[in-house]
């Protein structure tokens, strides 16, 4: 039986209810609200209020969570360029590389950039897994290549050479860009790693490197004279960081 | 790393329904839900360790508390709850505690809400709302009185409807 001396105090009713109440006062607390017909009525008016919002909300935490909330995406693609700090962060500019890739030119429309980054990675997956015809032109034809590419694209399109990375020119071809055409140049290295090279005019974008990465590609995009380039490859960031250094390094000259 | 994203990935369905409960809008919900993701993989590596499932928590209520912050520096409006007659009763209960919890101050709303929808230790909200936990529980036990007024009020007016 209860003893009168420890009353149960409204604390304790809560508590019960969510179970913070030590064990060995559970039995006080249950013989109180036997006998308490007011309190008693309280709790499982508690437990109601629970019960309803189960009712109401539980179905949400059943739903198949949206895309955008997968996060896989938002590693990918963060939503955060309308954060500042926050894509300085994924975005993150690879680590002591920053010296003299000084931003110039228009500040970037993040979105603009972002989709041809992604346009940029698409046509990356798709063709670097390629064995037969990853390319429309072999880099044997390096020149009729550049020459067929700047004639499209407008612009002067140089495939660079990266073969101080140990990558040689499997060639390149056409695709269409979010502005008018894009050049497309695929490198592969002595184990069979393949890296492309995806360039297209673009207002938006500026000299800044940036970092992306999704589905195990990862991408360096940077823009210069209005063109933005994506080069694509794996996800290792210091590796992709030397090679678009490289390409960077032969456009500066070449222009 | 792997670990840590595959805890913060279970808890996304726990997270839309607390956001959703908070907010009562989906796409608020689920904006801030991605706002919360988005912090957490940002900060994965300033994570030392300890509970996700609290960490995720926090970051959403505080990024609600900033929402609403500067959501109240423009003026207010709140959305219409049709009283559909034909609605079946527990339909109509749901509305009524979705209004009855809009009527409450943030932080006892969110007390509330982590306690009994999302099954938190009057600890973990303590953590969560940076207060003691005996604030919780003064927290909680208003939020409840609250509500319980609330919800009698409403309900001789929604058999009047019937």
């Amino acid at each position: 039986m209860i003893d009168p001396k420890i009353p149960v105090t409204e604390d304790e009713l809560h508590a019960y209810v969510d179970n913070e109440l030590p064990a060995e006062r559970r039995g006080d607390v249950e013989a109180w609200l036997a006998t308490h017909p007011d309190c008693a009525e309280r709790v499982q008016g508690w437990r109601e209020m629970a019960d309803a919002l189960h009712a109401r909300y539980d179905r949400v935490a059943d739903e198949v969570v949206p895309k955008r909330l997968e996060l896989e995406r938002l590693v990918s693609r963060p939503r955060q360029w309308l954060y500042g700090t926050a894509a300085a962060v994924l975005a993150a500019f690879v680590g002591g590389g920053g010296v003299g890739w000084v931003a110039r030119g228009i500040t970037a429309t993040p979105s603009a950039i972002q989709s041809l980054t992604s346009d940029a990675l698409d046509a990356h997956r798709l063709y670097v897994v390629e064995v037969r015809h990853p390319v429309e032109v072999p880099g044997s034809e390096r020149d009729h290549l550049q020459t067929w590419l700047t004639k499209r694209c407008g612009w002067d399109v140089r495939a660079p050479k990266l073969d101080a990375s140990g990558l040689k020119l499997v060639g390149g071809r056409l695709l269409p860009g979010p502005t008018g055409p894009a050049s497309f140049f695929m490198y592969e290295s002595a184990s069979g790693e393949r890296y492309t090279l995806y360039a297209s005019r673009s207002k938006a974008g500026s000299a800044q490197m940036r970092y992306t990465a999704a589905e195990n590609s990862g991408a360096m995009y940077w823009s210069e004279d209005d063109v933005s380039y994506v080069l694509s490859g794996p996800m290792d960031k210091e590796k992709l960081h030397r090679v678009a250094r490289q390409v960077y390094d032969q456009n500066e000259k070449g222009g | 790393m792997i670990a840590f994203r595959e805890s913060v990935e279970a808890m996304i369905p726990a997270l839309r329904r607390y956001a959703r409960a908070l907010t009562r809008d989906a796409d608020i919900a689920d904006d801030l839900v991605q706002d919360t993701l988005v912090r957490a993989l940002r900060s994965e590596r300033l994570f030392l360790g300890g509970d996700v499932r609290s960490w995720l928590y926090t970051i959403l209520t505080n990024l609600n508390k900033n929402r609403r912050r500067s959501l109240a520096r423009r003026p207010q409006f709140m959305p219409l709850l049709d009283n559909n007659p034909d609605a079946s009763g527990t339909e109509a209960e749901g509305r009524d505690i979705a209004k009855a919890m809009a009527t409450l101050v943030d932080d006892q709303r969110a007390v509330l809400l982590l306690v009994m929808l999302e099954g938190l230790s009057y600890r973990e909200v303590a953590d969560i709302q940076g207060v003691p936990i005996g604030t919780v529980m003064s927290r909680l036990a208003r939020a409840r009185a609250h509500v319980k007024a609330v919800l009698e009020g409403e309900r001789p007016a929604l058999r009047r409807v019937k």
